[in-house]
């Protein structure tokens, strides 16, 4: 299995982590990414706040890449997965799109790359059977939230993710790794993240706090995402609840992709799991001496 | 609420324009208000989303693009996920957004536009985003410095931002995408 892998610019500053987990994880998997050469940002929320033909072109940008290689791109950060998508659902659906993008690349795109999330690829193509084969460690009934926010969601008719209201493909994974996947009501909430830097920060602290909360109340030890921003959010804002509520989780906020790297016997360097700020060491060692 | 409009306005309204602007049909909105319900910020914010819609409907005008709602909303999809008429309100905010950046309206709290330019500089300049450049300007730009304070010590600890910008080998290609929706003037300045 060969994939055109688009890394997002958080793989080379907030969420470094979720690069090397994601490339350890695959790798160990026998599933090849090839980076895309000449990537570049897909212009996030910025870019569609201040330009509809801007906001399909950069990530238009990437798709051509890909379509050069022949091959669908895997993205693993849930902001990029939705701008990607978001870019060839314009390209085929809005009025003039195509003709727009295309004066604006200097080249044509039919908006018919296949854009893949990671945890797509790992159940619809790789497949949970195969992963289970690979396992060497177990979660061990460890009571996982798999936290999916809003990018891979919505809107559903243009991601196509799972279900917008209660998906599941990272609770599937979850119980493939033997852990417990917790029902809970807070899924697909927002965590506010893009607040984070304006006056009303004060709100992400407040959304921030309903989700771990949330999540403790159903019991978990962990926290699973598969976005950077709901990560360094759920996982930085820790220390602010707490200041303002006096309420402390020590809620270790994971990576889908190293939990499962964890369960593939990688080590904590590899997954850079060094870099969580609530430490995950308890989990780590639990998950260590779970052989199977 | 209470809802009160000019009378005798002529010409292409504002609903014309954000309706040519994000494609959506604003005439379908009956007013459910699950769009309301479900918002992340409408307990926070000035109008809860289905009253934009509203006020568009009743023929509002510039006002509408002081309302804090327009900087308050996080995208986060959940009404058009909900909405049963399928209406993109992403779209709509997208829309007043642009045009409030256009028309200069004053912006309610915090400066979002400032942050989007600065991120799209970044874009502009290195082909990916550089997030330290970002961060300074925008703490610069606002005066927000003690703001999130306390957390740099542990950024730069665990390296959770990058120090130089990385250069991206497509850049030409993004500056050309700049130069042709239009968008290096109001960026690069």
């Amino acid at each position: 299995m060969r994939y055109a892998y688009y890394p997002g610019c958080s793989s080379e500053s907030s969420a470094r982590e979720l690069h090397s987990s994601s490339v350890a994880v695959t790798r160990r998997l026998g599933i090849d990414l090839i980076t895309i050469q000449g990537w570049s940002c897909c212009g996030a929320t910025p870019a569609h706040q201040t330009n509809r033909v801007l906001a399909s072109s950069l990530p238009a940008a990437n798709l051509v890449l890909a379509q050069d290689m022949g091959l669908d791109i895997v993205v693993n950060c849930a902001a990029c997965y939705n701008r990607l998508k978001m870019a060839n659902y314009e390209v085929l659906n809005h009025p003039g799109m195509r003709e727009k993008v295309a004066h604006a690349l200097g080249r044509d795109y039919d908006g018919s790359v296949k854009v893949r999330h990671l945890v797509e690829v790992l159940l619809e193509d790789h497949g949970v059977p195969a992963i289970a084969k690979k396992l060497t460690h177990s979660l061990n009934g460890l009571k996982v939230a798999s936290y999916y926010g809003c990018l891979l969601v919505r809107p559903h008719e243009v991601t196509q993710f799972d279900d917008p209201e209660n998906p599941q493909s990272m609770d599937r994974l979850i119980t493939a790794m033997g852990g417990e996947s917790l029902d809970w009501p807070c899924k697909v909430d927002c965590c506010g993240n893009s607040l984070s830097l304006t006056t009303k920060s004060n709100l992400v602290v407040g959304f921030s706090n309903a989700i771990i909360g949330m999540a403790k109340a159903a019991g978990a030890e962990c926290i699973a995402t598969a976005c950077p921003l709901c990560q360094v959010n759920l996982d930085l804002r820790q220390s602010d609840i707490r200041k303002q509520t006096g309420r402390q989780y020590d809620m270790p906020i994971f990576y889908m992709t190293q939990l499962l790297g964890l369960c593939l016997g990688l080590t904590h360097g590899e997954l850079g799991l060094n870099k969580l700020v609530v430490s995950s060491s308890r989990i780590e060692n639990a998950v260590n001496a779970a052989v199977v | 609420m209470t809802i009160r409009i000019k009378k005798g306005r002529s010409g292409k309204t504002m609903r014309d324009t954000i309706q040519e602007m994000s494609g959506v049909d604003l005439g379908v909105c009956y007013q459910c208000k699950k769009c309301s319900c479900g918002c992340t910020v409408s307990g926070h914010s000035q109008s809860p989303p289905s009253e934009m819609i509203r006020r568009l409907q009743l023929g509002a005008g510039p006002e509408l693009l002081r309302n804090d709602l327009i900087w308050t909303c996080v995208s986060c999809e959940t009404c058009f996920a909900r909405c049963p008429m399928g209406i993109d309100l992403v779209a709509v905010m997208d829309a007043l957004r642009a045009m409030a950046v256009a028309q200069q309206a004053p912006i309610p709290e915090g400066n979002i536009p400032l942050f989007n330019k600065a991120f799209l500089k970044t874009v502009a300049l290195f082909g990916r985003t550089y997030d330290l450049a970002l961060m300074a300007v925008y703490k610069i730009g606002t005066s927000s410095f003690e703001r999130d304070a306390d957390k740099i010590p542990v950024i730069f600890m665990k390296k959770k931002i990058a120090l130089l910008p990385s250069l991206s080998p497509g850049r030409q290609a993004v500056k050309r995408i700049f130069q042709k929706t239009g968008q290096n003037k109001g960026i690069i300045r």
